[in-house]
């Protein structure tokens, strides 16, 4: 079973770095196998298929720290905090793999590096939370102490996540698909009608796209599994000595 | 609610008798404002960075002070006894409503100041900045609250305490920037509807949350 796995991920990681980046890229698709021109973003929009799937790892990972972190709470059972440390471990590698593919997407297609834009300024404070997470594990010298602390904080931020994906995009304006803009004509605020922020799939890219995210879940709960079991390695030989 | 109530009050009571703490706030406050006051004077700035620099003092100050309440407990160490005399949720509301009150005062004292010391900081419409400064001043309190209980059993407590609070309190201030700045230009109430919607909703799940999860904090 856990070779069908590894050679699934082969398979679509192949099939990803491959769709991802040879089909070229025209004003006019004829063939099943070019993808249609973006103004604004011709051939940049490649790293959609890298920079989307990390961001949505990360939120996945914080998830996944939070539902582990929950079980511990209710049944204080160490092996749920190592599952729900080693999600966040992850977690925070793949956010600063969304901060950085992101930004180098930002300065190519928007001119410079950082915007402050609502998603960029979500990124940001989920960065923030996991760093603070970490800070306070590092700072709670009681195993059990800092299981059920960090437990709780990441309740606790979890709660501002709301504001952050649903809210602050209505109420700013933004540069990343689904954004808003202000009418240059009237002043308001409007759904916006750039076309990079327009922009839909079309019907090829949304295959290697939903072909990426579910290579990089694989990727994900892989990594995971082998660090959560390498922290119940060390612990139980440290138990042993 | 009793318990709760003397819980704020001992608190209370306490503060006043040493006032170094309270004392050693007001002049943070004081230095904030006047480092502000040096690196601005004789610029000619937007309007609209003295919203933001209200709520940076305001952040500050609240991150100085507001870890008091559960850390002198632990470094008193009257944890214990204060577990044994009352239920967690009335510690919990008695050390919010104390820190509410320290909070009002001394974010009033900020206001004051930035009203006499910077010309541009005039605010034109007073209903929707007080109505932001009560409603933010409970949610900094109700979610600085939760964190001090968090930071208490910590090793290091003082410089974990705004890296703990700041991405929880973010939405909070950011909200409360967008009112201020509206306040400043004076446009009507009904323009920060929302923001002060945002406003209401995180206070309440921010202070339900953390009645719900203090109790897992306390019990050791």
């Amino acid at each position: 079973m856990r070779a069908f796995w590894k050679y699934l991920l082969l398979i679509l990681m192949t099939l990803v770095i491959l769709g991802g980046l040879i089909p070229p890229i025209v004003a006019y698709p004829k063939n099943f196998f070019e993808f249609p021109l973006i103004p604004g973003l011709e051939d940049k929009a490649r790293i959609i298929f890298f920079h989307v799937p990390t961001a949505w790892l990360t939120v996945l990972a914080y998830l996944i720290a939070m539902f582990y972190g929950i079980r511990y709470l209710k049944k204080k059972n160490i092996y749920d905090d190592m599952k729900s440390v080693s999600a966040a471990a992850l977690g925070l590698v793949f956010c600063i793999l969304a901060t950085v593919t992101g930004s180098v997407w930002a300065k190519f297609t928007w001119g410079s590096f950082w915007h402050w834009d609502p998603r960029e300024t979500s990124i940001f404070i989920l960065l923030l939370i996991y760093g603070a997470y970490f800070a306070l594990r590092s700072a709670l010298d009681s195993e059990e102490k800092r299981a059920r602390l960090s437990a709780i904080y990441s309740i606790i931020a979890f709660l501002t996540t709301p504001f952050f994906i649903f809210i602050m995009p209505r109420l700013m304006i933004g540069l990343h698909p689904g954004s808003l803009e202000i009418d240059p004509a009237t002043g308001q605020i409007r759904a916006s009608a750039n076309p990079v922020i327009k922009f839909q799939m079309a019907a090829n890219m949304r295959v290697v796209f939903f072909l990426s995210l579910t290579a990089f879940t694989i990727l994900y709960f892989w990594f995971w599994n082998l660090t959560h079991r390498i922290l119940k390695l060390e612990y139980n030989s440290q138990k042993e000595i | 609610m009793k318990r709760a109530y003397y819980i704020f009050y001992k608190d209370f009571s306490s503060e006043l008798r040493m006032r170094f703490a309270l004392n050693a706030l007001i002049m943070f406050v004081i230095v904030a404002v006047s480092t502000i006051l040096f690196s601005l004077a004789n610029e000619k700035v937007n309007q609209n960075v003295y919203a933001g620099m209200f709520w940076v003092v305001v952040f500050f100050s609240a991150m100085s002070g507001l870890s008091r309440t559960f850390v002198s407990e632990e470094e008193r160490g009257t944890t214990l006894i204060l577990s044994l005399i009352a239920n967690p949720i009335s510690i919990f509301i008695g050390k919010f409503l104390f820190n509410l009150v320290l909070l009002f005062f001394i974010n009033t004292i900020i206001a004051f100041l930035y009203m006499i010391l910077f010309q541009d900081f005039s605010i034109q419409n007073w209903d929707s900045f007080l109505l932001a400064f009560i409603l933010g001043n409970i949610g900094i309190a109700g979610s600085s609250t939760i964190i001090a209980a968090i930071i208490s059993k910590a090793n290091v407590k003082g410089t974990l305490y705004p890296v703990l609070a700041f991405p929880v309190l973010l939405p909070l201030i950011l909200m409360l920037i967008e009112i201020t700045k509206s306040a400043m230009e004076g446009n009507p109430i009904s323009d920060v509807e929302a923001e002060l919607m945002v406003l209401i909703s995180y206070d309440i799940i921010m202070i339900t949350a953390s009645v719900l999860v203090f109790d897992i904090i306390w019990r050791d």
